[in-house]
């Protein structure tokens, strides 16, 4: 009798954990990005999409979901329900703001997930396993020695900057910190929210304050575009260039072509999110450790490496 | 049945009180010239006025159409969406007149026609589900709202729409060209603005739309079709955005998520700096264009000096707008007292 018991604890036991085996093999993870509201995202969104499709033809077991968000509230309550409805094995997360959302990932963390952040740190780190980041200290930097480069004491420049944000204050500083003593003057920034419409109008009012420009600091490429427009409208073309950042084809194309307006771009890849996708996945494939800070480089595109850069699918 | 119009016409020095209305906005605006130029004097340069009416063009347009909307009690939300919807489905629909059957002038018009239709259709849309469903104006123009930015976002599939450069070579001019030193941008808003005022003060269409905002009931007893000229109204708002952007895409020949977004409060914060009244009933076409013109100014003179942080703009344009708006009411306060 005590080992008929026995036995059938023994079958209960091994079942039980053969199911568990069972819901083991199927990994889930949740990709929480905030929705395509702009060009950089749109690309973000978009490379998102084209990593699941990869990753999970490679891999059969692993079901990825990505959600995307309007909002850091909205973000929040993604989390929650890729918690309590999915429940995810892993969270790969691109916070809206850093700190609205440290709690919410941090109770994703005390599910027992694995927690991927990508491009904007949490206020505190060590909720995260991974880290996945481009780097905006760099892009300001490569992008002020490329205007070394070309300029030189006594030039002017303009800048046109992103939103108010931590991100957009890294770029600023790092680049005025790199051409300190340069002998290159600023005459102006202006915020230009990362936004065509805005980069035009901006730059249609440097255009008429300051009779001599040499050089353009734009920093995003859909700036970037507005920027070229209206250097064009004042017919102002052969005076000055401009250096964006982020790599949107179209400029990484007039890139390729020689275009002399648009001369290089600083990259800033929106396809990190794959990046950090890949690394996520590879925690439950891969035999090698993954956990660790992944900065990635922001390097200069120019004619010659173009050709490394451009994504004709993308719609960024 | 209409409550301000006889009463104007009753007394002539009231007449008069009404030019005063209309001078505060002005008075608003004369101010921002005299600070934009005592803060840089290249405010009054020939480029920088022509860049100032060029860009007021957009919202002034839309603005209009939105005054029709405000005085007869309603209120539309969507228009920015629906900018960036129309544009969206422009540059398409050129995109695809290019590849079939090569660029000529009639691929521009073709985007042209395109333009005017989903603008009248979607006007109608919004005045329909509000006269007919009896959904309120908020709620459908909030809905509206949604679905055009979503449909835009969908179609660029989260990037942007880019007009093929061949179109763009035959379109651009109708954004940069200018006849008589004017660009045409400022041409279709000043015929719009003319087109709005006297169709506003001197058709009785106008004094429908006063009359339907003054008191909606009032309105029906006396057979006016409330239903008819309230759907006029969204179907003349639609028309309006449909010309604003017929001139926005040729400026940068794309469109995206990020198109047009807030636009709707720009139109009806003009509206209202113009000294329309925001719960309906009372309109003024000319305040409105004086109004888009202030917004568009309080940018311009930002980005044209250096002594006010950037990270305030937002703070300072709040303040301007308060205090037009104020100039405009306070000046009401004082005529409300005379009259007592």
């Amino acid at each position: 009798m005590s080992l008929k018991a026995l036995a059938l604890g023994l079958m209960a036991t091994s079942v039980l954990t053969g199911a568990a085996v069972a819901q083991d093999e199927q990994i889930r993870i949740g990709v929480s990005i905030p929705a395509a509201t702009h060009g950089f995202m749109g690309g973000l969104n978009w490379h998102a999409a084209e990593a699941e499709k990869r990753l999970e033809a490679a891999h059969p077991n692993i079901d990825l979901i990505i959600v995307t968000a309007d909002g850091p509230e909205d973000q929040a309550s993604d989390l929650e329900d890729l918690v309590s409805v999915q429940q995810i094995d892993a969270l790969v997360v691109l916070p809206f703001e850093s700190e609205p959302l440290t709690e919410p990932v941090r109770a994703v963390k005390d599910t027992g997930a694995f927690i991927t952040v990508v491009d904007r740190g949490l206020t505190d780190p060590s909720i995260q396993d991974v880290y996945v980041s481009g780097n905006n200290t760099e892009m300001g930097e490569n992008s002020a020695e490329y205007m070394m480069s070309r300029l030189g004491e006594g030039d002017n420049i303009v800048i046109l900057r992103g939103i108010p944000t931590v991100l957009d204050t890294e770029r600023f500083d790092a680049f005025m910190a790199k051409i300190e003593g340069s002998g290159i003057n600023v005459l102006d920034d202006e915020f230009a929210n990362w936004n065509r419409d805005d980069g035009f109008e901006v730059m249609q009012d440097f255009l008429s304050r300051f009779p001599d420009i040499d050089g353009v600091w734009a920093q995003d490429d859909d700036i970037t575009l507005g920027v070229v427009e209206a250097i064009k409208q004042a017919g102002r073309e052969d005076e000055m260039f401009v250096v964006g950042g982020a790599g949107m084809k179209e400029i990484v194309r007039g890139v390729m072509e020689g275009d002399p307006l648009v001369p290089v771009d600083v990259l800033y890849p929106p396809a990190q999110i794959a990046t950090a996708m890949d690394v996520t996945v590879a925690h439950f494939t891969s035999n090698g450790p993954v956990r660790g800070e992944y900065i990635l480089g922001s390097p200069l595109i120019t004619q010659e490496n173009a050709e490394q850069f451009y994504f004709p699918d993308s719609p960024f | 049945m209409s409550v301000s119009a006889p009463e104007a016409a009753a007394s002539p020095s009231r007449g008069f009180r009404l030019d005063l209305k209309t001078a505060g906005p002005l008075l608003a605006l004369i101010l921002l010239v005299v600070l934009g130029y005592a803060l840089n004097p290249l405010f009054l340069a020939e480029g920088n006025i022509t860049n100032i009416l060029t860009r007021s063009a957009f919202i002034g347009i839309i603005a209009v159409g939105a005054t029709f909307v405000i005085t007869a009690g309603g209120i539309d939300l969507s228009v920015g969406s629906m900018a960036a919807f129309i544009a969206g489905v422009m540059i398409i629909v050129m995109d695809w007149a290019v590849e079939s059957m090569g660029v000529s002038i009639w691929t521009v018009l073709m985007g042209i026609g395109c333009s005017l239709i989903l603008g009248i259709g979607a006007g109608f849309v919004n005045g329909f589900l509000t006269t007919k469903a009896k959904i309120e104006a908020f709620i459908v123009t909030l809905g509206t709202m949604g679905i055009y930015r979503s449909l835009v976002t969908y179609f660029a599939d989260g990037g942007t729409l880019s007009l093929a450069s061949e179109a763009r070579e035959i379109y651009r001019p109708v954004y940069y060209d200018s006849f008589l030193r004017i660009p045409y941008p400022v041409w279709v808003f000043i015929a719009v603005a003319i087109i709005g005022w006297v169709l506003m003060n001197r058709t009785a269409f106008g004094r429908y739309c006063m009359a339907i905002g003054s008191n909606e009931h009032v309105a029906r007893y006396s057979a006016i079709k409330v239903d008819r000229v309230k759907t006029w109204t969204y179907i003349l708002q639609g028309l309006c955005v449909s010309l604003a952007t017929i001139i926005y895409v040729p400026r940068l020949g794309s469109a995206s998520a990020a198109t047009g977004v807030l636009w709707e409060l720009e139109a009806i914060a003009a509206v209202i700096i113009g000294g329309t009244v925001l719960k309906g009933g009372f309109g003024r076409v000319g305040g409105t264009v004086i109004g888009a013109l202030i917004l568009t100014a309080i940018g311009n003179i930002l980005n044209l000096t250096e002594i006010i942080s950037n990270y305030l703009n937002g703070a300072v344009q709040g303040v301007i707008i308060v205090a037009a708006v104020y100039l405009q009411r306070g000046s009401l306060g004082r005529r409300k007292k005379a009259a007592e």
